[in-house]
């Protein structure tokens, strides 16, 4: 076993710790709020240290540290890096409990970290929970009516989830008699495969396992949480949790399923199968729910809906050819990094007009452009990206997954996918159109404070450069995408 | 033959009071059957040799939860009046029902794994072992304490005003 590994987990962990000691005694809470930004950075930059090099799996092949889950380290430190900086003034809404805010963020983020580190059913699972109940009580910090009730929610839906997701987890083990996923592997593929086909138990476990995951990235028809959670959460967390939770579920799925469950090939094309048909049911029902919703935290949270249904156009190419799909896979990881990117671009700059103007309504963010105009730019920018239109990542982005499932015979859901990014863009765009084109309710300017901006800033600029030179982020992927098996 | 007359006669009550956890209108009522269906669930461990496991279903189930769930009923106020009246009853039937037949149809029709080697007993030593040693589960073990101390922090901001 090899501490140095688990320099960017137990950066988080001693930081966490620090954050809630530092609390005790510090009166100037900005002081908090830097010893997290500072945690992360150095966990950051330890996971950047490491890229390149190549590390044997820990804790009897429990912990793998290969450049997919370096990958998603790092990715998961810039979000909550973002997500920090974007809280800057909205903090003071629960003035009280900053210490314990930033720390559960930072253990959240601890928790992802593992999610995509993790190469053994158990771990996996106590990881998910340790993400999952710091972000339960994130949603409920404003403590009012509405976050109270999101709270409540998506802790009963999460609890449900969770259990199905291990019964899935028992039958495999049952099954296989393995927790480690290459064991799992192994198992299977030496059983004779008319065996494997007559059990249901397997394929049970893994319809189980989709479900308990599917809740995690918000796929139709796990999704009955989203809107309310969205709404009721404070704004950061919203950010947080479309971006960060969402990109943890699809690095273990990736993992699991590329890792268990990607030979032999009749068993990948089944669940390939199955998340090609849960990708075209959330992009629709994501998208036309979208369409009527008055509150931009609701429209957004039914775009993430759609968002999940383009990423699992991925991983059903993954599934139907999952030894020759390299783009299909370093596909996935691009549009989550760029869809990260973009999203809380878009939550930052909600959150810098909401809080000012005290209002979460699409309506009264109208004539924004002439209240905020930089404001109104950055937005408008990220959800030119959420369509998909250059020169924004997002254009790259679905580009990649949509040409990996072309070239993999999967037409039909690029052409589903292309018809629903066209209705995405008739709500994207009429939250535009009211910012440019409507009255303003009044004059008064909208002026936003340093950190917010700055994070703004970043995330703009990363949308920028991941779209038009899409090369380096692309190679990264590659690199990432293309280890798992040991 | 007499641990799998135990066996059944366990399942049987387990299920009997799992059942009686969903009808019985009295929550407090409902409470105690859910304390007796713990229990059961504890013998059956200890008729599959798993008797840690057992120990801890006793200590933290039929101890600990079983005692927070009857003070947050007692807690809470018209409970006299029973849960109430469910529109989604027969919905919910079916659904579950089909839950359980899908269920059953899987446990029953798959060809299971079964280990040559026999149980071990008594099995608390090895558990030790394999939950904190290296090559065992001690990174699970880490992390639960992670796990634990966000919930800590959470029970600190539910609990505390504003």
């Amino acid at each position: 076993m090899n501490l140095a590994l688990l320099i960017p987990e137990i950066t988080l962990a001693v930081f966490a710790v620090l954050v809630i000691l530092l609390d005790l005694g510090v009166r100037q809470k900005t002081v908090l709020r830097s010893v997290a930004l500072a945690g992360l950075v150095i966990a950051g930059g330890v996971t950047a240290a490491m890229w390149g090099g190549s590390y044997p799996a820990q804790f009897s092949n429990m912990l793998a540290v290969d450049h997919f889950a370096l990958f998603f380290k790092l990715l998961f430190a810039g979000i909550a890096f973002l997500v920090i900086l974007a809280s800057a003034d909205y903090v003071d809404k629960f003035a009280r409990f900053q210490g314990e805010y930033y720390a559960l963020i930072l253990l959240s983020t601890l928790g992802m970290m593992l999610m995509a580190a993790t190469a053994d059913l158990i771990s996996l699972y106590i990881a998910l929970e340790l993400t999952s109940i710091s972000l339960y009580v994130l949603v409920g910090f404003l403590k009012d009516r509405k976050s109270t009730e999101a709270s409540l929610k998506y802790l009963l839906l999460g609890a449900i989830a969770s259990a199905v997701l291990l019964y899935g987890m028992a039958l495999i083990f049952g099954y296989t008699g393995q927790t480690q996923l290459g064991a799992i592997a192994r198992a299977i593929q030496s059983m004779p495969p008319s065996a494997v086909m007559d059990s249901p138990a397997l394929l049970m476990g893994i319809v189980m396992l989709i479900a308990g995951f599917g809740f995690k990235i918000a796929a139709v028809p796990f999704q009955m949480w989203v809107p309310d959670v969205y709404e009721g959460a404070p704004t950061p967390v919203t950010a947080y949790l479309s971006v960060g939770s969402k990109a943890a579920g699809f690095a273990i799925i990736l993992r699991v399923f590329f890792s268990a469950f990607g030979m032999p090939d009749w068993l990948s094309a089944n669940w390939g199968a199955i998340f090609a048909v849960l990708a075209v049911i959330s992009m629709i029902v994501g998208n036309v729910a979208a369409i009527p919703q008055a509150n931009i935290k609701r429209l957004l949270g039914y775009s993430s809906i759609a968002q999940a249904g383009y990423l699992m156009v991925g991983l059903a190419t993954f599934g139907f050819a999952p030894a020759s799909s390299v783009l299909g896979q370093s596909g996935i990881l691009f549009f989550l990094a760029s869809y990260a990117l973009t999203n809380l671009g878009a939550f930052i700059a909600v959150i810098a007009i909401s809080n000012k103007i005290g209002s979460d309504e699409i309506a009264d963010f109208a004539g924004m452009f002439k209240r905020a105009p930089v404001l109104a730019l950055a937005l408008t920018f990220c959800l030119v990206s959420l369509i998909g239109m250059p020169p924004a990542a997002g254009f790259m982005a679905k580009f990649y997954i949509f040409s990996a499932a072309a070239q993999n015979g999967l037409l039909w859901l690029v052409v589903i996918a292309a018809i629903n990014s066209v209705i995405s863009a008739y709500y994207y765009l009429r939250v535009v159109k009211v910012m440019w084109s409507g009255e303003a309710a009044s004059g008064e300017k909208v002026p936003s404070s340093g950190a917010p901006r700055l994070a703004l800033f970043i995330c703009c600029l990363g949308v920028l450069l991941l779209g038009v030179i899409p090369g380096l982020v692309m190679r990264l992927a590659e690199v990432a995408g293309r280890l798992f098996a040991f | 033959m007499g641990l799998a007359a135990a066996y059944w006669i366990m399942a049987v009550v387990a299920v009997l009071a799992a059942l009686g956890v969903v009808f019985l209108r009295n929550v407090f009522r409902a409470a105690l059957s859910l304390v007796l269906c713990f229990i059961t669930v504890a013998g059956l461990y200890i008729t599959l040799s798993a008797d840690f496991l057992a120990a801890v279903q006793i200590l933290v189930y039929v101890g600990a939860i079983s005692v927070l769930i009857i003070l947050a009923v007692m807690m809470t106020r018209e409970v006299q009046q029973g849960s109430p009246a469910n529109r989604l009853k027969i919905p919910a039937f079916i659904v579950a029902a089909v839950v359980l037949g899908i269920m059953i149809y899987t446990v029953t029709a798959t060809s299971w794994q079964v280990a040559s080697a026999a149980p071990l007993a008594p099995t608390t030593v090895p558990l030790a072992g394999k939950l904190f040693s290296e090559s065992g589960f001690i990174l699970p073990v880490e992390i639960a304490a992670m796990l634990i101390l966000a919930a800590i922090l959470g029970a600190i901001v539910i609990a505390r005003e504003k």
